[in-house]
């Protein structure tokens, strides 16, 4: 497993060093604090609900532009030649990176610990929701970077690989608000295939294991595709 | 150490390398020759396991490479052409990222990496980003790189190209050294260093193996003819075709210049040039110059890839 976490530490490093983590936390709180807070106050619930409800399409399209370097940018320079030629498998190389990933989109989410601490002070907030919450944003984004790992692996340009990452997490998000365009027959399919459902379930504090097996079965399934991806450029 | 057999690569279509088969010995240097585009690159990208070969095996110290890769990678150092390397790092951490990958041990690491900046003459750029190196040192990182585990192996893509004169001799020098306990294989389309730096030299041309031996057994089985060239003065072409074309040995007998009278002789061994002063010394003629024609491994090269 060292390796892994070899890997892992050497991303992790490679993002807080760059501009990148500096670019995309401050956008995302940004946003996500304008669009909470401008109807907070019309409200005046004590509430993280609107917080929790933007963030499967602010993540849609934040996550995939941390993913995007991970393998385009080291095919493009060539490094992806001399990593995969040191004593690693595939695995140790797309676990590594999507770890790495994973983690800056926690780092990202933390400071937004701050929005249910002080509402806590001026109302009773409900910690049940607000923990399933985050729970529902951590598997989130998971499979999201899964799928951003994925898109990254696909090419060797770097915003070819964020369009595509945004394009299929975008669809994740919006497939179930499309079903009035869906033939009846594949209405099931199409409502459990949505991300926004199952991270709603979970934000709404009910924890369903089939919630959590959607996600993590959306992050296996993009991970494996990566693996076989990769596989086929040898 | 390392057997090769049959093997092949194509990529779509096309084929990049076209049954290779052959067998390095522990401590040999090998250069890998070839015009661009010849196939050495995927020859070597196949031996370090990045490329999977269409067709044909590789076995390095018996074992296959897609039986366990990480065995074979862990025995094997490779520095790919133009050392592609974290643009972001600093030389000092990235060595230490690949002492970790590698799995040094903690108390290992920090002597592994004073010895490579030691040997690579790295110290003056550690805590510079590899970004900002020349070509010659971002060259001796990834030779450092390669170094790390201090691997049998080492096998090293065109580790001298675009480096200046000094940079050059600078890097034959550390091969050299690493060389006397390491098998090495490096390519490379400069013939001089080839013949520097290589015990043996291996000729790739369209994916096929052209020739391969010691520089002087390549010179002897590619120039099966050998030349002799003779300068005559009051001699006559006619004459001289006419006594010494009756040696026996000798095949065939070309004017270069006339006066004084050049002639190229293609003669069968070495030995018949006894008999070719015996000729001349029965006439008149007065012997200027005899000189065999060594033919040089530009010319061999040339030969042996330019055909078709």
């Amino acid at each position: 497993m060292r390796p892994t976490l070899t890997i892992f530490k050497r991303e992790f490093l490679a993002f807080v060093t760059s501009p990148i983590a500096y670019i995309v936390i401050p956008v995302f709180l940004i946003v996500v604090g304008w669009f909470f807070f401008s109807t907070f106050f019309i409200y005046s619930q004590a509430s993280l609900r609107n917080f929790f409800s933007l963030l499967p399409i602010t993540f849609s399209l934040m996550v995939p532009a941390i993913t995007m370097r991970l393998f385009a940018e080291e095919m493009n320079t060539g490094s992806y030649e001399t990593l995969m030629t040191l004593p690693i498998t595939r695995f140790d190389a797309i676990v590594g990176k999507f770890l790495a990933a994973w983690a800056l989109v926690a780092l990202m989410l933390s400071p937004t610990l701050l929005y249910p601490i002080t509402i806590s002070l001026i109302g009773a907030l409900d910690w049940g929701p607000v923990i399933g919450g985050y729970l529902g944003a951590l598997l989130l984004a998971a499979a999201y970077a899964a799928v951003g790992v994925f898109a990254s692996s696909l090419t060797r340009n770097q915003i070819v690989a964020f369009i595509i990452g945004v394009a299929v997490c975008f669809t994740l998000t919006m497939i179930d608000k499309m079903l009035f365009f869906m033939p009846p027959l594949l209405l099931k399919i199409f409502e459990t295939a949505g991300a926004d459902v199952h991270f709603q379930n979970i934000a709404k504090g009910v924890i369903d294991t089939r919630d959590i097996l959607y996600f993590l079965s959306v992050g296996f399934l993009a991970l494996a595709a990566t693996r076989l991806v990769l596989e086929n450029k040898a | 150490m390392i057997q090769v057999d049959r093997l092949t690569r194509y990529y779509g279509n096309a084929c990049a390398v076209d049954g290779i088969s052959f067998h390095i010995r522990k401590g040999e240097i090998v250069g890998l020759l070839g015009p661009n585009g010849a196939g050495k690159t995927t020859t070597l990208r196949m031996l370090t396991g990045f490329l999977a070969p269409t067709s044909g095996t590789i076995r390095i110290q018996g074992t296959a490479i897609d039986e366990d890769p990480l065995a074979v990678k862990q025995c094997m150092g490779y520095l790919p052409e133009s050392a592609p390397l974290y643009p972001d790092m600093l030389v000092f951490d990235y060595l230490g990222y690949v002492a970790d990958i590698r799995q040094l041990p903690p108390s290992a690491k920090d002597t592994r990496i004073e010895e490579l900046v030691d040997l690579c003459d790295l110290s003056a750029v550690m805590h510079k980003p590899v970004a900002e190196l020349s070509k010659g040192y971002k060259q001796r990182v990834g030779l450092a790189h390669a170094m790390m585990s201090d691997p049998d192996i080492l096998v090293l893509d065109e580790p001298t190209s675009g480096l200046d004169p000094n940079q050059i001799v600078e890097i034959r020098e550390i091969i050299r050294r690493i060389g006397r306990q390491k098998t090495i294989i490096l390519s490379t389309h400069i013939l001089s260093e080839a013949e520097a730096t290589c015990d043996r030299i291996m000729i790739i041309h369209q994916g096929k193996l052209v020739a391969d031996g010691t520089t002087e057994s390549i010179k002897q089985s590619a120039g099966g003819l050998n030349l002799l060239h003779l300068v005559l003065e009051d001699a006559a072409f006619d004459d001289v075709r006419r006594v010494i074309g009756a040696v026996p040995g000798v095949t065939d007998i070309q004017s270069i210049t006339d006066s004084p009278l050049h002639v190229r002789l293609t003669i069968e061994t070495d030995a018949v040039r006894k008999a070719v002063y015996g000729a001349i010394r029965s006439q008149d003629w007065t012997l200027m110059e005899m000189r065999p024609e060594t033919r040089s491994l530009e010319a061999i090269f040339r030969d042996l890839t330019q055909e078709n």
